[in-house]
């Protein structure tokens, strides 16, 4: 089923929650809200789920599948949510807490005793929890528990899934494996599904479009691909992904300089010896710490004149070439930076020693000094 | 299945199972320590006192103490007093879940003086309640002028035990619900919404049973202090043998009369009684926790 969000606004008291949001998820996709705490994406997901509801119910609407469903309760959605913190009841068994959907349906809704058992036995195998049916919450561990609330918001067929920080509350370990059973779990009823997160790498690796929130609005929407190749602002760039910022000098006038921002990711940073042969774009910087646990070697750095702290992301094999240590001074290459002065985007690639820019106001003089 | 089985060795290490092999370590040490002085503070406080009321009622024969035991005008007293007690708790409990959830629920204008209202049958002096109940509740009182005529006695009456007593007994059921009403997970809420069930069913379903321990605990105590209160029933009972006699107005009779072995007799079924009704109501509640927590 699809979903369309439109124009939602969402005031606590004085804090905004969201302002003026539209979102739309097409039928069968995996999309990912992504944000910080505090961006909106969990009310925005509330909302869809009908545990929340916008300020105006006139400008605001929600359309399951082009239905309207902006003042309709929770009950009557056909969502299936599942919190971050389980939610389960305690004082069920884990077949009782399965089939309470089921059983809340008026009598004559209500499925034979022995159909809803079988059901319960399904979704039971479904998540990988067969034969644990007698337990109480309480004798599962984190990610058994998390299945249950799945199989729990499944058992009533769900046209759409809702999952809040889903994996919020796992170790490192059990987050990673619950996060592919998702997706091929998903790919396999192909209900619409959304999650929340604000683990970037949790977005980027399970969803098949991210939308990345902020102070209450969308930034940007995209496959994960796009959003993280071409973000279209300085937040995005930030918040997916490690990145070097530099205060750049575009534009002549010198107030305007604050607001320059030039973006560079430390994989897109090529280090040279100090006497290699000059390049026109690079500039000098002096090694402060070598990383080289792990599959890249990480070295920190700062620039030589400004002392701006950055970081380079370069292979094992080339860290043991240029033998770095601290203290050293390296030729800096830059292969492709972003700059965002004053909200216009600017993309940059250097190659074989030239500036190919995006936009002819852009200079290498300009964005160094 | 390995999670339960650590699980099971931490909540043993804390001494809940009460299974623990002596050698575990426990976080807190002093247990010892600790356990010889509750039991002495227990002793001295509570059951050394009690042993000597067995004490003076041995003082008499078996026969003798079963004769003033079972008189009439005894026994239709511990009907009253155990049974008005429960009617009071049983109302206290169903009018206190209401009061408590209201507190804990809603914000309103007067909370917070509704909330501290709520401890003043605490703090009163009994015989001062008494006093006032009797005043608004008599014939030409306040409410009972439009009482009266509807055929309520509230004063002199059953119905003003009740009333005293559910007066004395409200605060219990309310202390006892707030926190854990307050403790209670919006989102197990949520859930049952979402998955359809109404606000009966998520009410009665979900919250209830979570908070059906504390709620037998304020409800076990309400009744404990009714059947004990004294100072405000001789006010508004009017104390007619077998009609609103409370029995613990018929010990302090005795030792009026110096009766003192009588009123010990009679003193000890109260108290055996009560100790009866209470370890029936904390049985339930061991039971209703085990439901409302699982077993870990």
């Amino acid at each position: 089923m699809s979903i369309k969000a439109i124009q939602i606004s969402k005031t606590f008291g004085t804090f905004k929650a969201l302002e003026n949001v539209s979102l739309e998820v097409p039928d069968g996709k995996l999309v990912s809200l992504l944000g910080p705490s505090g961006s909106g994406k969990t009310t925005l997901l509330r909302i869809l789920a009908g545990l929340e509801f916008p300020d105006s119910l006139e400008t605001s609407r929600v359309l399951f599948h082009g239905k309207d469903v902006t003042a309709a309760p929770a009950g009557r959605r056909g969502v299936g949510f599942v919190f971050q913190h389980y939610a389960l009841f305690k004082h069920m068994t884990v077949e009782s807490n399965v089939a309470f959907g089921l059983n809340s349906l008026p009598r004559k809704e209500r499925p034979a005793k022995d159909v809803i058992l079988t059901r319960v036995c399904e979704l039971l195998q479904l998540v990988h929890l067969d034969g644990l049916g007698g337990r109480y919450p309480s004798e599962l561990s984190g990610g058994q528990r998390q299945r249950v609330a799945l199989a729990r918001a499944l058992a009533m067929n769900p046209k759409v899934l809702l999952l809040d920080e889903p994996f919020g509350a796992l170790d490192a370990k059990v987050r990673k494996d619950l996060r592919r059973w998702l997706r091929t779990f998903q790919e396999e009823i192909k209900v619409t599904t959304i999650f929340v997160t604000h683990d970037q790498d949790e977005a980027l690796e399970l969803a098949d479009e991210v939308v990345v929130m902020n102070n209450a609005r969308i930034e940007q929407v995209g496959d994960p691909q796009t959003v993280y190749d071409r973000p279209v602002s300085p937040f995005v760039i930030e918040f997916l992904g490690n990145v070097n910022r530099f205060v750049a000098g575009v534009g002549s006038e010198t107030k305007d300089r604050e607001k320059d921002v030039l973006y560079v990711r430390p994989h897109d940073v090529e280090l040279e010896p100090e006497d290699h042969e000059t390049h026109a774009y690079a500039l000098k910087a002096k090694v402060q710490h070598v990383f080289s646990a792990g599959n890249y070697g990480r070295v920190a750095l700062e620039r030589v004149g400004t002392r701006e702290p950055f970081e380079a992301e370069v292979s094992r094999e080339r860290l043991r070439e240029l033998d770095l240590v601290p203290g050293r001074v390296v030729s800096v290459i830059f292969r492709h930076v972003r700059l965002f002065p004053k909200g216009e985007f600017l993309e940059a690639d250097i190659r074989d020693g030239s500036l190919v820019a995006s936009t002819s106001s852009f200079s290498a003089k300009t964005m160094y000094s | 299945m390995n999670d339960t089985s650590d699980s099971n060795d931490i909540s043993s290490a804390f001494g809940r199972g009460g299974k623990a092999p002596r050698a575990n370590r426990r976080v807190l040490p002093g247990f010892g320590l600790s356990l010889g002085f509750a039991v002495s503070y227990l002793s001295l406080i509570v059951l050394i006192p009690l042993a000597g009321v067995f004490l003076r009622a041995s003082e008499i024969s078996w026969e003798e103490f079963w004769s003033i035991v079972t008189s009439r005008r005894v026994v239709a007293s511990y009907k009253i007093t155990f049974g008005i007690s429960l009617a009071a708790a049983a109302t206290n409990a169903v009018f206190g879940l209401i009061a408590a959830w209201v507190l804990v629920r809603y914000s309103f204008p007067g909370r917070r003086i509704f909330d501290a209202i709520v401890d003043l049958p605490f703090a009163l002096p009994t015989a001062v309640a008494g006093i006032a109940l009797t005043t608004i509740y008599a014939e030409n009182g306040f409410l009972g002028q439009y009482l009266y005529p509807l055929g309520l006695e509230t004063a002199y009456s059953r119905i003003g035990i009740y009333i005293a007593l559910t007066f004395i007994g409200l605060p219990f059921v309310i202390r006892s619900l707030q926190p854990v009403l307050e403790s209670l997970d919006k989102e197990v809420e949520e859930a049952s919404a979402t998955l359809g069930a109404g606000r009966w069913r998520t009410f009665f379903r979900v919250i209830f049973p979570a908070i059906l321990p504390a709620w037998l605990t304020g409800f076990s105590l309400a009744y404990a202090r009714a059947i004990g209160e004294y100072g405000s029933i001789i006010f508004i009972s009017g104390n007619m043998p077998l009609r609103t006699e409370i029995t613990p107005l018929i010990i302090v009779q005795r030792l009026e009369n110096f009766q003192v072995a009588q009123a010990a007799a009679v003193a000890a079924v109260m108290l055996v009684a009560s100790f009866a009704i209470l370890l029936v109501i904390n049985v339930l509640q061991r039971w209703s926790e085990s439901l409302g927590q699982a077993r870990g």
